[in-house]
């Protein structure tokens, strides 16, 4: 892996700058959750082949967080996102399009849901 | 040998340079390479085969094939002619027994027939078992390349150098000069590199030339990392343009490894560069004009051309080189033999496609020409020149040619066309098989020079078509690279506190934890410091805590989500431990949480935490946007931990705020000044004995130190502060647990409030609130004096059921203490399990919390 990830603030940076979070998944279950729900949460990932929405750090650099849409056969980076700032108070979570024990669509603008 | 000086001779003939060469001193001129210098003073051997161990003398003398392969003042694997003398120059052969021009091991090829088949090793080395590793030593060292010298990381330093360009020329030949040429019109940014020393002296308007410098492979985001010497430079190119030209391809015929036997290509350098007469009597065998025309070019210097073959108007049925002493004598051609010590062939030329395919270019196999071409370029990547198959002429129309003697593919890895016959016979009908049973292409030429030959071998045998086999994947590296260049100079941080120099002076051990260098103990005995703390005041240094403020509205709310503990009805100036738990429950990190302000919390983590923690904060403040800021002050703050009974004291002579114990509690955070610093004491136990940790300003922390010396403090290490928190029962998060352990199973089902709202890891721990952990983490004390190793097993019934976490020698406690899981129906207070203490079982009971004043009366004082 050697492609350039693109940080909101820093610009195309060599990927080895980043850490890598893994793909932006489900919130987790709310209420009483059975342990296959809970188990599904923290453990199972979609890993596609393909266009994939996942969380990066720019670790070694300014350390921000961010969202970028990668597809995972070519490495190609098509978007990248800062995470929507809305609180949780809003009952939604932060991420753009993600609302609670929803998946992300890949193609979600950022702010829509 | 040595021919009258000649127009565009590479030499300088006023200056000689001496050098030893596998025993003899040879002396050659400043220009010459080990190698032409060698054969100028008369020297035909310059390695000994792989496998078996056959004389091999110079083939391309372009640093690709593997024959001239050398020890080079103790650096193995040297290809000698592309190597500039120097005065002084050690030079050694490798892989043989005596020297190069008597090898005992070339017995091998003697023998030659049933012991030295394709696959032999793999076949007939399996059984016995046992018998591996005298095998392994004795086939080690009979075949092989050169010996690597375990300390040679420490003799030369190598460095890694990150670069843009905007365009990346590979290759200096014409197409490569034009292109970047070209390129420089259009702005600066243009670099081309090239393998060749000569290239060095290039001048380029507007192009910056490295040489001898090698394009080592292509990856994403236009990484090329190029080999020059002792520097690896990664370049980011805009836009790579590949001119790697076509390698002259051996032609593939009995007795085609002789010594004697050379490319045109490198026929041509003897005479052009170095002016040196190759042999007396040669024999040319081709198929395109390039190669023809080298009759004319050995007549100018007087070599007697014996014979000149076009392959393209003949079709031999017999085709072989014969010699003696493994040096070429004469070639056989259909009844015919030609006597000569010179045998120029030449196969043809195969585009260098391999940068091009590992960009992600296609290889497809051109019929007309009868080598692989790279078609469909992928963006940004570009071809000229002969790589592309331009201006090439048809390849030799013969895979291989028969006649009597080994016909070799491949000679790096010694693989004849028999080998290759039998790989096929016995099923490898692949060629990514084959390729990996017979080790063909996977030598130091990495393909360069068998790739085409073993495919087109394959094809005939195979009775398919080149194109429907398709070639082998191209990986990097695509020319040998030095393993050093890679690593290149040591690139992890050290971190060592503003104290450090404090402890190197005390004589302090020091060992790494993490990233950070800490003292270990300041003496011999580590027990004399943990007496001190015990009995009057012990300071340790802590700065290498992970340290982050979190500050805003939001702060409550983003702790109370990461934490399974409640911060909200804390009050300012309190402190809580926390632990922060993952989603699947699981322990991940630990420290203390003080309440400075109503919104400003100072959180402190484990050592080697701080980093992963400050990014798992950021990111659940990102998910979930928090009004809270977090900053990470772990460089910025010094810390140390004063602690034991006199501290409260010393402390007050150091301070004018009051620290009598109703003003300053047990778990409170105030803000101070010591000594003149302003000073975080945070009040908590974290040895057991009434203490203070002190967070302050980096700069003054030798400042601190001194003064808190001054009173009396005895420095205590890593080493007195394990056997000081086991004395308490505390666990460390890391060494006491992994990632298997929970709150429950390690004895802290007390800590997570599972009436908040949520917090992160809160479904999993209430499933392991319901359910019977497997196993508990506790406390033991060894029947009789023993000290069981960290790691060891607890053994119940006669087997492993348990491992110990942790285990020293307690002088307060007065037995060997430890903590360890263990099943859960044996981890009641005072049931006896046995524990392996080298290969003895010493009995042990089991206890719950603190060792040494349980009720933790001495730092609640």
């Amino acid at each position: 892996m050697s492609f350039l990830l693109s940080c909101p603030h820093c610009g195309p940076r060599p990927v080895d700058e980043y850490a890598y979070f893994g793909e932006v998944t489900k919130r987790p279950p709310r209420g009483s959750p059975s342990l296959r729900d809970l188990t599904e949460y923290v453990y199972f990932r979609d890993n596609v082949a393909g266009e994939q929405s996942e969380w990066w750090q720019h670790r070694m650099g300014c350390g921000e967080w961010f969202l970028a849409r990668r597809d995972t056969r070519t490495n190609a980076v098509l978007e990248v996102t800062l995470p929507d700032p809305r609180t949780p108070e809003s009952g939604q979570a932060g991420v753009p399009g993600v609302a609670d024990g929803q998946h992300m669509p890949s193609t979600a603008p950022p702010g829509a849901s | 040998m040595r021919l009258e000086s000649r127009d565009g001779e590479r030499l300088d003939r006023t200056k000689a340079v001496s050098f030893t060469f596998a025993g003899w001193k040879i002396t050659g001129f400043e220009g010459d390479t080990i190698a032409s210098a060698a054969f100028a003073a008369g020297k035909r051997v310059f390695s000994r085969s792989f496998k078996y161990h056959r004389p091999r003398g110079l083939l391309c003398c372009s640093g690709h094939c593997p024959n001239c392969q050398m020890t080079v003042d103790g650096v193995p694997n040297v290809r000698v002619c592309t190597e500039p003398i120097r005065a002084g120059t050690v030079v050694e052969g490798q892989n043989v027994r005596w020297s190069l021009d008597f090898d005992f091991m070339s017995v091998t090829d003697k023998l030659g027939g049933p012991f030295t088949p394709v696959g032999f090793y793999y076949r007939t080395f399996i059984r016995p078992r046992a018998a591996w590793p005298l095998y392994e030593k004795f086939l080690r060292s009979a075949a092989g390349l050169g010996k690597l010298d375990p300390h040679a990381g420490h003799t030369r330093r190598y460095d890694t150098e990150h670069r843009r360009a905007r365009v990346l020329v590979v290759g200096g030949g014409e197409a490569g000069r034009t292109a970047a040429l070209e390129a420089a019109k259009a702005g600066s940014g243009v670099v081309l590199v090239d393998e060749d020393a000569r290239h060095a002296a290039l001048s380029l308007d507007g192009v910056e030339v490295l040489a001898p410098a090698r394009a080592l492979g292509t990856w994403e985001g236009g990484l090329v990392p190029v080999d020059a010497g002792t520097t690896l430079y990664r370049f980011r190119a805009e836009r790579i343009v590949v001119a790697t030209g076509a390698t002259e391809q051996p032609l593939v015929f009995p007795g085609n490894d002789l010594v004697g036997v050379m490319l045109p290509d490198g026929v041509r350098r003897l005479i052009r560069d170095f002016s040196i007469k190759p042999g007396e009597r040669a024999v040319v065998l081709g198929s395109d004009d390039e190669t023809m025309a080298i009759a004319e070019e050995l007549e100018t210097v007087g070599i007697e051309v014996a014979k000149a073959i076009d392959l393209r108007d003949t079709r031999p049925r017999e085709l072989a080189a014969q010699g003696g002493k493994g040096r070429v004598r004469r070639l056989v051609l259909d009844g015919e033999s030609f006597d000569c010590d010179l045998l120029v062939a030449s196969g043809g030329r195969q585009p260098a496609y391999s940068l091009l395919a590992q960009a992600g270019a296609r290889v497809e196999y051109d019929d007309g020409l009868g080598v692989f071409v790279p078609t469909e370029l992928p963006a940004g990547v570009e071809a000229v020149g002969s790589v592309t198959g331009e201006g090439l002429s048809k390849i030799a129309s013969e895979p291989a040619y028969s006649g009597k003697g080994k016909c070799f593919v491949c000679i790096c890895e010694d693989v004849t066309t028999k080998d290759m016959k039998r790989a096929i016979g016995e099923g490898f009908d692949s060629i990514e098989l084959a390729k990996r049973y017979t080790t063909t292409t996977m030598g130091p030429c990495q393909g360069k020079l068998c790739h085409l030959s073993s495919i087109r071998v394959y094809a005939q045998e195979n009775r398919m078509y080149e194109s429907a086999i398709g070639t082998t994947t191209a990986r990097p590296p695509w020319s040998p690279v030095e393993l050093g260049l890679l690593a290149g100079r040591e690139r992890t941080p050290t971190r060592r506190a503003s104290i450090h120099w404090r402890h190197e002076e005390a004589g302090a051990t020091i060992q790494w934890a993490g990233p950070w260098k800490r003292p270990y103990a300041y003496g011999e005995h580590s027990e004399d410091e943990v007496r001190a703390v015990h009995e009057s005041l012990g300071v340790i240094d802590v700065s290498t805590l992970g340290k982050l403020l979190v500050e805003g509205p939001g702060a409550v709310a983003l702790l109370e989500r990461l934490y399974p503990n409640r911060f909200g009805d804390m009050k300012p100036g309190r402190i809580r431990y926390g632990v922060l738990t993952s989603d699947a429950g699981r322990i991940m990190d630990d420290g203390t949480i003080a309440r400075l302000a109503d919104d400003l919390f100072y959180v402190t983590t484990t050592s080697t935490g701080a980093d992963s923690v400050t990014a798992w904060f950021e990111w659940w403040n990102a998910v979930w946007g928090y009004e809270a800021e977090i900053v990470n002050v772990t460089g910025a703050l010094a810390a140390v931990n004063l602690a034991g009974p006199h501290s409260r004291d010393a402390l007050q002579r150091l301070t004018e705020a009051d620290l009598s114990a109703e003003a300053f509690r047990y778990l409170d955070a105030h803000e101070i000044d010591v000594a003149g610093v302003a000073t975080l004491a945070l009040r908590i136990g974290f040895v057991g004995e009434l203490g203070y940790e002190l967070h302050f300003p980096s700069p003054a922390g030798e400042h601190l130190w001194d003064a808190l010396v001054a009173e009396g403090a005895r420095p205590f290490g890593l080493e007195p502060q394990r056997v000081l928190r086991l004395e308490k029962g505390h666990v460390i998060v890391g060494q006491d647990t992994d990632s298997e352990s929970n709150l429950y199973s390690s004895g802290m089902s007390w800590l997570p409030k599972m009436d908040k709202d949520d917090f992160v890891g809160k479904f999993a721990l209430e499933h392991f609130a319901h359910r019977e952990e497997k196993e508990k983490l506790v406390g033991f004390t060894m029947e009789e004096d023993v000290l069981p190793a960290e790691g060891a097993q607890i053994v119940i019934e006669g087997l492993p059921a348990g491992r110990v976490t942790s285990a020293r020698r307690s002088e307060a406690v007065g037995q060997v203490i430890g903590l360890a899981w263990v099943p859960t129906n044996r981890s009641e207070p005072g049931t006896r399990v046995e524990i392996q203490v080298d290969r003895l079982r010493r009995g042990a009971r089991i206890t719950h919390g603190a060792f040494f004043d349980p009720s933790g009366e001495r730092m609640r004082s």
